[in-house]
């Protein structure tokens, strides 16, 4: 089912984190193939953007981090980042045009933008269909427009990796679904690893090929059908979580929720 | 030198009294070199939410100069460079560091860094001295300060040309600029370093009260209307240049301090810009 090209892939053997005497995470080991998409879930404080964060090389650790590009070891692969939000006032006189080529190009933006290098940011953009939002400022999108800015980002050039924090956060229904459909895409079209962290399990049970329940430690791993029935896991979402883990068919329920919008 | 006799020769064809003196076109060529550099700083200064930072720096000199005059120095300007970066170097290590919020951990340095200058100075009622510091005198620029302010200047256009694009995603959001490649640490030192060179280079010119405004300014009144990072440069510039030069002339003709009244025309600038945004709005 998931096209795992076994060459490439990142794998976290007993992953470490502390924060002083405080330990955020601890014996986590995941292994993500190329070609699948992980979903992290977990209740607030479980250190689920601390693990994002660990693996993009921003906090220390204890335990290993590998990265495995084409069967070689790899220091430095590429990693796409999609933050859950970012530390801008809305009045920011920063264009969708300048903040993407201030990420892929070298020339300074600052000194202005050249037909050459605008076609060169519509052509990323487009790759997530909005090449419309070219002039807007970021503090002017919507939700669901700057997430798919934001992949555009981190999908130009294309990743090794691709690491999603909180994407459902600030989007809304179409945005959601545009997203899934937006996942369900990368998953099947796409040679890369995906994890994402969410609050949204049910919603993106359907469009994953695992899920990790983690609360410090990986709490239980698997086809999302069988961690949606994980007892810890309706613990911790609450018990509207139960009605719709005892659905047989998990693909089938999503398909008849938007089917009701 | 022969490049300032050249200014002072094209100078000298205008036919207005203030041209004909040395101190004025000294003064007014300091100002072309300065004001494009706080502009382009100060661009990121707001961007970034700095603006309390740079106004400690700017403070920081009293301390530069007090540790000068305990050291035997005759010019603190120095000490006042070794301070500024130290405590440029040491916020930005506590910022990373610790989870007390930026603001809360600059009004410590502030209290602490001007209490422990004024406290220095004013040592047998001495602080009267050090005041021309704090409201600093732009005509009494020499040429070899002039010399300084060009090197300065090209420094910051060579960083803004190669460290632009890195800073402006770090100022969006420094997780999204690492996942780049972008060194964030090095580029926040390096640019906060950046700053108390240029705030402390030109304490002399405007002095440590009004520096601050001098930065923020002009780029907060470009903000108001730009809509690219490249409008919002160029019109930072613009403004921060405009006011530079009509804030000198207008203080020759009131017998005002020049720092203060360039202050003035930056904050009239801001008023006419954040005025035509709502304008624009309606």
């Amino acid at each position: 089912m998931t096209k795992t090209c076994e060459h490439c892939c990142t794998k976290i053997d007993n992953l470490k984190v502390r924060f002083g005497n405080n330990t955020v995470l601890d014996r986590v080991n995941l292994h993500v193939n190329c070609g699948e998409v992980v979903a992290v879930v977990g209740p607030n404080g479980a250190g689920k953007t601390t693990l994002l964060r660990t693996i993009l090389g921003e906090i220390p650790y204890e335990g290993q981090i590998v990265f495995r590009i084409s069967g070689q070891e790899s220091k430095k692969p590429k990693v796409g980042y999609v933050p859950q939000k970012l530390q801008l006032d809305l009045g920011s006189p920063i264009s969708v045009t300048d903040f993407m080529l201030s990420a892929i190009s070298r020339h300074p933006v600052w000194l202005g933008v050249n037909k050459e290098l605008q076609q060169k940011a519509e052509n990323a953009l487009s790759l997530f269909s909005v090449e419309h939002l070219l002039k807007r400022r970021i503090g002017e999108l919507s939700g669901g427009e700057l997430q798919r800015v934001l992949l555009a980002i981190a999908m130009t050039p294309e990743p090794e990796l691709l690491l999603l924090d909180e994407p459902a956060s600030g989007v809304d229904a179409k945005g959601l679904s545009l997203f899934h459909q937006i996942v369900d895409n990368l998953r099947k079209n796409h040679d890369i690893a995906v994890i994402l962290v969410t609050h949204d399990l049910v919603g993106i049970a359907s469009y994953v090929d695992r899920l990790i329940l983690l609360n410090r430690s990986v709490i239980a791993e698997g086809h999302p059908e069988q961690v949606l029935l994980n007892e810890e896991l309706i613990k911790t979402f609450g018990p509207s979580l139960w009605n719709i883990s005892r659905l047989p068919n998990l693909r089938a329920a999503e398909g008849d929720k938007n089917g009701d919008h | 030198m022969a490049i300032i006799e050249i200014w002072y020769r094209l100078l000298g064809i205008f036919p207005f009294s203030w041209t004909h003196y040395v101190f004025m076109k000294n003064a007014l060529l300091a100002i072309l070199l300065v004001t494009p550099c706080f502009a382009l700083l100060g661009t990121m200064v707001v961007n970034n939410r700095m603006a309390f930072f740079t106004d400690v720096l700017g403070h920081s000199a009293l301390t530069g100069i007090a540790i000068g005059v305990l050291l035997g120095f005759h010019d603190p300007t120095l000490p006042m460079l070794a301070v500024a970066v130290l405590l440029a170097v040491a916020v930005n290590l506590l910022k990373n560091a610790t989870k007390a919020s930026a603001d809360t951990i600059l009004g410590v340095f502030f209290a602490f860094i001007i209490a422990l200058g004024i406290v220095i100075l004013s040592r047998q009622g001495g602080f009267v001295k050090y005041t021309g510091y704090l409201i600093g005198d732009i005509l009494a620029v020499s040429p070899r300060q002039i010399a300084w302010f060009f090197l300065i200047g090209m420094v910051v256009l060579v960083y803004w040309y190669s460290a632009g694009n890195a800073m402006l995603l770090t100022s969006v959001n420094t997780s999204l600029a690492r996942s780049r490649m972008v060194n964030t640490f090095l580029i926040e030192t390096s640019f906060t370093i950046l700053l108390a060179l240029v705030v402390i280079i030109s304490i002399r010119l405007v002095g440590i009260l009004i520096i601050n405004s001098l930065l923020v300014l002009p780029a907060a009144a470009s903000r108001n209307f730009a809509r690219n990072v490249h409008t919002y440069t160029l019109w930072a510039v613009i403004i921060s240049i405009f006011s530079g030069i009509a804030g000198l002339i207008a203080s020759y003709y009131w017998g005002t301090a020049s720092g203060a009244t360039i202050v003035l025309f930056a904050a009239g600038c801001y008023g006419i810009s954040a005025l035509l945004a709502r304008w624009r709005k309606q």
